[in-house]
């Protein structure tokens, strides 16, 4: 007879049996070679995600001078000192344009996300990083993705599966946790599990939908097509996430369900912005840890950032083209302040999914997070080193506390890198000179 | 090539037609445009559903912002898909909805009959009460094959649950989650008349007018004149564009039209620094809104004005929340005033309205070049190139800077930077009229302690202030075009095709010929056989989708 021995069962077996003498070795046997935990028997998700921040930085103030593990923190970059650790910098990557307009705010995020630019401004007509490592690792979760606002503006998203297929953002903390938490979740810890009799009814309800298909797609041409497919999927989609609730999910130890946020105000005020996408981390690392999701898109703030202080006659974006640079600082201190709370704000986020214990690391090393901006120095949409930073070990895949400085290089070489790490089998990634078949090494683990 | 219609159709009737519509040269013939796949905005839903079922229906539940296409969010609708995350919330809804309708309060009104034995299922009720709904939802008959899966679900449900509406509820819910509802799909035929052409079927253009004049689901009426064939003709959609006009739902789908063309939907996410404008309050800005389309619907609907006087006329609407910001006594303490500008109050016209001074302007300033941006792009169609990437504006953008006070002497000296002087030349001016109004739309007459020059030039109409600036853009032949250009658009759901170039310049001139009256337009279009050609998409397959 195979021993069926999990973590749960040798858990409970100590307590309900007095089996204390089981020795801390014993338990080595829970995880794998990359020294990444196993917990009740299966591997560890691991999750991707971004983090966006608007409007750039200073370089002199954010780009550390050394290289390697030990870069030192300027001015911008010293909130993540708590946790350095869990991160690597990488600067110098460049957006290439063969020749398109450097369109403002725009080009950058694309070049980073969806491997090109466009020639106009619009929709992103590519997938981005999250839909196509989504595509390969997170399909067997009730979300296949979850996309959030801290500025309260379901507009504010980037992430596309095509010029048609936009994800757009939830905006408040309280509609996050109800569509995550809401009368659908099944804790996955719960003692008993009874399937729904009314779920079954209700995926019926969408196969209905989905044998509509042919019929409706009849006339159309290829662009329609295409975008009624993308509706197609979408119900698809529900039905998986349906059928997932008619099965016992997998024990989750780290899943903890916290109380429901109050409905407060959403804007672009940046305390309430930062108060905001403090409820809204909370809410992702109990989603996380609750396994109900395993790719997620986080806007701290725009691209071209709304973010404004009360009184101020500007917006940080506005700010960043008409405030005057201080002769004395060398650069500009109300703009900068904005990038000094966006730091802090991905200093906490880092720290929230660190908070979270899952099998013998934390929620974070099981996770890669990549949090990047629109631009390098926004006063001139500069986008020859786009900031982009990583947080997490990716499962133990990826090494951290590293800078990397790579002038000059396609900054697809960090998504095509991230796309490796994930799983993803792709062999070269981006277009025209940002192709690239070279990943980033140093952060390889 | 453009055919003349006779003029002696009716002997009787001559001399009116001479007089109603000129009787110039008729329609010129089109190359139709390949079917339309619109997605309904959350307005389009919500009224469908109220109209379909019951008024008091909760839709509950979170729309996808729409996408802007050419202006307009009827024309990305046409592009839009619908994401993971949207469906989830259509589903919601949809089981929201469905479950309203069978309750205890709704299901006698609602359901068309009652089940043998409310606990057991009862096809034959099932079956009555789905093709009834699913006609509706559908905006056409739904066949057999549809009816299939609604209903046997329904069956089994209702065996399920020993609940006959419960039941019913699920077939419901299969039919608001179809695209079939969430979109409105263009449907062509062949042409009886011309085996060699397309039309679009009877369902569809009943489809298309109900969205056009009521932004709302075609009305029993308007189906059955479709499954009588009346449509098909001419005469049987003049007959129902005139009951559509007289309804008192047309101002509702005028209010739509002015919603998206105006850029409303800003409007959910306005705000204003309330420490620079303490008299900025969302109740406000709902307020300007109102103003706004009421003064609208009253000048273009009730008053049958010239389109261009909305940018000169001296009337409006107040509350006495918009009184405050206007600073004009308002007697109502409830609801809303008619009220008349004096002939040297510096309001006049939309551009002064509350509604477009604090929608182009930032949270804690003024704007010259969002709104002249805005009246390039909105009022008169005209694209303003994307600012190009690298640009220095600081030296001159300091408000702190004694030299530069006012934001006419900022962007004098910004303008001349080579690279920015081509697009805020043709920005500027007009924003520059409408710097009497600050960041919440309140007047003024200087900033930072300079007065305020608010004079310029709109494509050569030189002008001293916002009042005139209002009579130079009524003048300017592109504003009237643009409206006209953008009601087509609107209610086709889609950009001209290059084969409608005669009869674009055809609505312009109809237009014109009327007076630049609203209604005369909306009729002249509903009316046309260019707003129903069509031709197939040129790539069609249709096996192995």
């Amino acid at each position: 007879m195979k021993m069926n021995l999990d973590r749960r069962r040798v858990l409970r077996g100590m307590l309900g049996g007095g089996a204390v003498t089981v020795a801390l070795p014993f338990l080595d046997c829970f995880l794998n070679t990359n020294g990444t935990a196993l917990a009740a028997g299966r591997p560890l998700p691991v999750r991707f995600g971004t983090w966006n921040w608007g409007c750039g930085m200073n370089p002199q103030r954010w780009v550390p001078t050394k290289t390697g593990t030990n870069f030192e923190l300027g001015a911008e970059l010293k909130y993540i000192e708590p946790v350095r650790e869990h991160i690597n910098v990488f600067s110098g990557f460049k957006a290439m344009l063969d020749g398109k307009p450097n369109l403002p705010h725009f080009s950058g995020v694309q070049a980073l996300r969806a491997g090109g630019v466009a020639a106009q401004m619009g929709p992103m007509d590519a997938p981005t990083l999250d839909v196509l490592i989504g595509d390969a690792v997170g399909t067997d979760t009730r979300f296949r993705s979850l996309e959030m606002a801290a500025t309260g503006d379901p507009k504010h998203s980037y992430s596309y599966r095509s010029a048609t297929g936009f994800n757009p953002a939830e905006g408040s903390p309280l509609a996050l946790y109800t569509r995550i938490f809401g009368p659908d979740f099944q804790d996955p810890n719960a003692a008993d599990f009874k399937p729904d009799p009314n779920v079954m009814l209700r995926k019926s309800v969408l196969t209905g939908v989905t044998e509509q298909r042919e019929d409706f797609l009849r006339q159309l041409g290829k662009a329609d097509r295409t975008r009624m497919d993308e509706y197609f999927t979408s119900v698809r989609q529900l039905e998986q996430q349906l059928e997932l609730q008619l099965q016992k999910p997998p024990p989750a130890e780290a899943c903890h369900v916290q109380p429901k946020p109050a409905d407060g105000p959403v804007g672009t005020e940046v305390g309430m912005v930062m108060a905001n996408h403090k409820i809204m981390a909370e809410i992702l690392a109990m989603a996380l840890a609750c396994n109900q999701t395993k790719i997620f898109n986080m806007v701290f703030s725009d691209s071209a950032s709304t973010l404004r202080m009360p009184g101020e006659q500007m917006i940080h974006h506005l700010m960043t083209h008409e405030e005057p640079v201080d002769k004395a600082l060398g650069y500009q201190p109300k703009a900068a302040y904005f990038v000094e709370r966006s730091m802090e704000s991905w200093a906490l986020f880092v720290k929230t999914l660190a908070s979270v214990r899952e099998g013998d690391g934390t929620l974070l090393d099981n996770c890669l997070v990549m949090g990047h901006s629109d631009t390098e120095y926004a006063r001139i949409h500069s986008i020859s080193g786009i900031p982009v930073m990583t947080a997490g070990r990716a499962g133990g895949r990826m090494k951290t506390g590293i800078h990397v400085s790579a002038v000059g290089e396609p900054v697809t070489r960090l998504g095509f890198t991230f796309q490796q790490l994930m799983g993803v089998p792709v062999e070269k990634w981006g277009q025209g000179s940002m192709q690239t078949s070279k990943p980033v090494s140093e952060i390889v683990a | 090539m453009m055919r003349v219609r006779s003029c002696l159709a009716g002997a009787a009737g001559l001399v009116l037609a001479v007089t109603l519509s000129g009787c110039g040269p008729s329609e010129p013939a089109t190359s139709g445009s390949p079917p339309v796949v619109q997605r309904l905005t959350e307005a389009q839903y919500r009224q469908s559903i109220a109209d379909i079922f019951a008024p008091d229906i909760k839709v509950g539940g979170r729309f996808e912002p729409g996408t802007r296409k050419g202006g307009l969010l009827a024309v990305g609708g046409s592009v839009v898909a619908v994401s993971a995350s949207g469906f989830e919330q259509y589903d919601v809804m949809g089981r929201t909805i469905a479950n309203q309708v069978v309750d205890a309060k709704h299901r006698e009104a609602l359901a068309p009959c009652k089940p043998a034995d409310p606990k057991k299922p009862d096809a034959a009720c099932a079956r009555q009460t789905l093709a009834k709904y699913g006609r509706l939802l559908f905006r056409r008959p739904v066949g057999e094959k549809e009816l299939a899966s609604p209903l046997a679900l329904a069956n089994r449900a209702a065996e399920a649950d020993g609940d006959f509406y419960a039941g019913l509820a699920f077939g419901l819910a299969q039919f608001l989650d179809s695209p079939n509802f969430i979109f409105r799909k263009d449907v062509a035929e062949a042409d009886p008349s011309d085996s060699s052409k397309q039309r679009l079927s009877a369902y569809s253009k009943a489809t298309r007018l109900s969205f056009f004049l009521w932004n709302t689901t075609p009305d029993n009426e308007l189906i059955r004149a479709a499954e009588a064939g009346e449509l098909d003709s001419r005469a049987g959609i003049a007959k129902q564009v005139d009951r559509m006009l007289a309804s008192p739902r047309l101002e509702t789908g005028v209010r739509a039209f002015f919603t998206d063309f105006l850029g409303f939907d800003k409007f959910d996410s306005l705000a204003k620094d309330s420490l620079i404008y303490p008299v900025f309050t969302t109740k406000v800005s709902r307020d300007a809104e109102e103003q706004t389309l009421r003064t609208l619907v009253d000048q273009l609907l009730v008053q049958k004005a010239d389109y261009r006087d909305v940018f000169t006329s001296r009337k409006t609407f107040l509350t006495r929340n918009l009184g405050i910001v206007y600073k004009v006594p308002v007697g109502l303490e409830s609801g809303w005033e008619a009220h008349e500008f004096p002939a040297d109050d510096p309001h006049v016209g939309l551009l002064t309205e509350l509604s477009f001074t604090e929608l182009h302007a930032h949270p804690g300033r003024s704007s010259s070049t969002l709104r002249g941006k805005a009246v390039r792009e909105i009022l008169l169609c005209q694209k303003v190139p994307d600012p190009p990437a690298n640009v220095n504006f600081t030296v001159v953008q300091d408000t702190s800077n004694p030299q530069f006070k006012t934001a006419r002497e900022r962007l004098t000296a910004h303008r001349t930077q080579a690279t920015c002087a081509g697009c805020h030349k043709i920005m500027d001016p007009i924003g520059l009229a409408l710097e009497n109004f600050d960041g919440a739309g309140q007047y003024r007459s200087q900033e930072n302690g300079a007065a305020i020059d608010p004079s310029g030039e709109l494509d050569g109409a030189k002008f001293k202030d916002a009042a005139e600036l209002g009579q130079a853009l009524h003048d300017n032949p592109s504003a009237a075009a643009c409206l006209a250009n953008s009601v087509y658009r609107y209610g086709a759901g889609r950009e001209f095709d290059p084969g409608e170039k005669d009869w674009q310049k055809y609505l312009l001139d109809q237009f014109a010929r009327n007076g630049y009256r609203l209604p005369d337009l909306l009729k002249f279009i509903a009316t046309s056989d260019a707003f129903y050609a069509v031709r197939p998409a040129g790539d069609v397959k249709e096996a192995g989708l």
